[in-house]
């Protein structure tokens, strides 16, 4: 066992888990955040995409241990019900899902392209968007909203909200 | 819970880290994780202790001279991709770190657990044989040409780990691959440079380790020009063969991706350094 003090969407959460907890394991089953979902467990589909230190990250492939001490943002920390996150807004606006289940992964990664510039045009949209599946919307609103928020609220995603 | 249970540790200081793996045989370094975790959840690896190099501070940091780059083991793919000096003394470089796996990967990944790994569809190997790196470890210094020895395999010993990276600065150089559509993973890759080590040509993805192109060396010798590579064939007897390209389409396409790598290097073609095949 090891004991573990990451600050999640601002609030630290010390907790004494296994060695061998995944980031995904420690958000959802030890802090109890399941917006983060667990999609193919193999570092390809994306599902599991959350921000740490203010960089996209796939927690499915990290060990909880490996960011001892470190700031971790899920999209519980991006935005709420009542207030939604523009890129939130924005996947709403354009259709940028359907079943949800790669949302919050996409929404992680649009906010971390937006954030480091890449939202520049269409393909590098896409380029940066590799590590994301989504099984459903065939991209383009997806692509859509990103480059919306680029234009619109680039601002919003320059720090994660929610950090209190 | 969907890994195996280990030990995790993690040193502070690189002789910690030494003492760490040297006091189990079933011990093992953990670098970015973008290989290894995923090579636990397959039970591919059962390490009874992982020991992460995050902290260690001679495998960080990236130094830049007027004659080389030395790249420390721990640096992040992202890193390598957007360092201003890197790209303008090694461009080739940060277009290739800019287009391993994905964003999420290149955050965590790093040069001195790719290099370790050596998977030979790795893109590293190509730019550290084909520039003529040296590889820094905790024993000795390694030529890239004596480090990369076969699949999977390198010349680290047990106990032995990568701590920088040392590139000289050339003077002309290009990368492209021709990755698979799903993975990612060089189905084969071509780096050409001119520099300190001569010119080379390094092939990856396409056997089962990096090797040079010693045909196209010699041409490019005479005359470092597209024109030189006209007629240009690999043999395919040694590549790989799978579901996804046979040898003689794996030749085929490191004899492309020469012709188009040097282009690069000769700023022909703009830096398309990835296509599907």
């Amino acid at each position: 066992m090891i004991e573990l003090c990451i600050t999640v969407n601002g609030i630290e959460q010390r907790r004494e888990v296994e060695d061998r907890t995944l980031l995904v394991e420690f958000l959802r089953d030890h802090c109890h955040l399941t917006g983060t979902n667990i999609g193919c467990d193999t570092t390809q589909c994306g599902c599991c995409t959350v921000h740490v230190d203010g960089r996209a990250i796939k927690s499915c492939t990290v060990l909880a241990a490996q960011v001892d001490g470190s700031e971790v943002v899920t999209i519980e920390g991006l935005g709420q019900p009542e207030n939604l996150h523009p890129m939130q807004k924005a996947f709403r606006h354009h259709h940028a899902l359907q079943c949800g289940y790669c949302t919050s992964g996409m929404i992680m990664q649009g906010v971390d392209i937006v954030r480091r510039g890449r939202a520049c045009d269409e393909a590098t949209i896409r380029h940066e968007l590799e590590g994301n599946f989504c099984r459903c919307t065939g991209y383009q609103g997806i692509v859509d909203a990103i480059s919306d928020v680029a234009r619109n609220a680039p601002e919003s995603c320059a720090a994660d909200r929610g950090r209190t | 819970m969907s890994v195996p249970d280990f030990a995790y540790r993690r040193p502070a200081t690189l002789a910690e880290a030494l003492d760490l793996l040297a006091s189990d045989p079933e011990a093992r370094a953990l670098a970015g994780g973008q290989t290894l975790i995923p090579a636990l959840k397959q039970r591919m690896s059962r390490p009874a202790m992982l020991v992460d190099l995050r902290s260690v501070p001679e495998m960080r940091g990236i130094d830049v001279t007027p004659e080389r780059v030395s790249i420390g083991a721990m640096t992040p793919h992202v890193a390598t991709a957007t360092d201003p000096r890197i790209r303008a003394a090694i461009p080739a470089l940060s277009a290739m770190a800019s287009h391993i796996s994905h964003p999420q990967v290149r955050n965590l990944g790093t040069m001195g657990g790719s290099i370790s790994n050596n998977d030979p569809a790795a893109d590293y190997p190509a730019a550290l044989l084909g520039l003529g790196a040296e590889i820094e470890t905790t024993r000795r210094r390694i030529p890239a040409g004596e480090f990369f020895l076969g699949l999977f395999t390198t010349a680290l010993e047990p106990g032995e780990l990568v701590l920088r990276i040392h590139f000289p600065r050339p003077e002309n150089c290009g990368y492209i691959k021709f990755a698979n559509p799903a993975s990612g993973y060089v189905t084969a890759g071509a780096f050409v440079a001119r520099g300190p080590a001569g010119i080379r040509v390094a092939i990856n993805g396409a056997g089962p380790v990096v090797f040079r192109f010693s045909e196209a060396e010699a041409r490019l010798s005479g005359d470092f020009s597209t024109a030189a590579l006209d007629g240009l064939t690999l043999p395919a007897a040694g590549l790989n063969s799978d579901i996804h390209a046979s040898a003689a389409y794996r030749a085929q396409l490191a004899v492309v991706g020469t012709r188009r790598a040097l282009a690069i290097a000769l700023a022909e073609l703009p830096e398309q350094i990835k296509e599907s095949a």
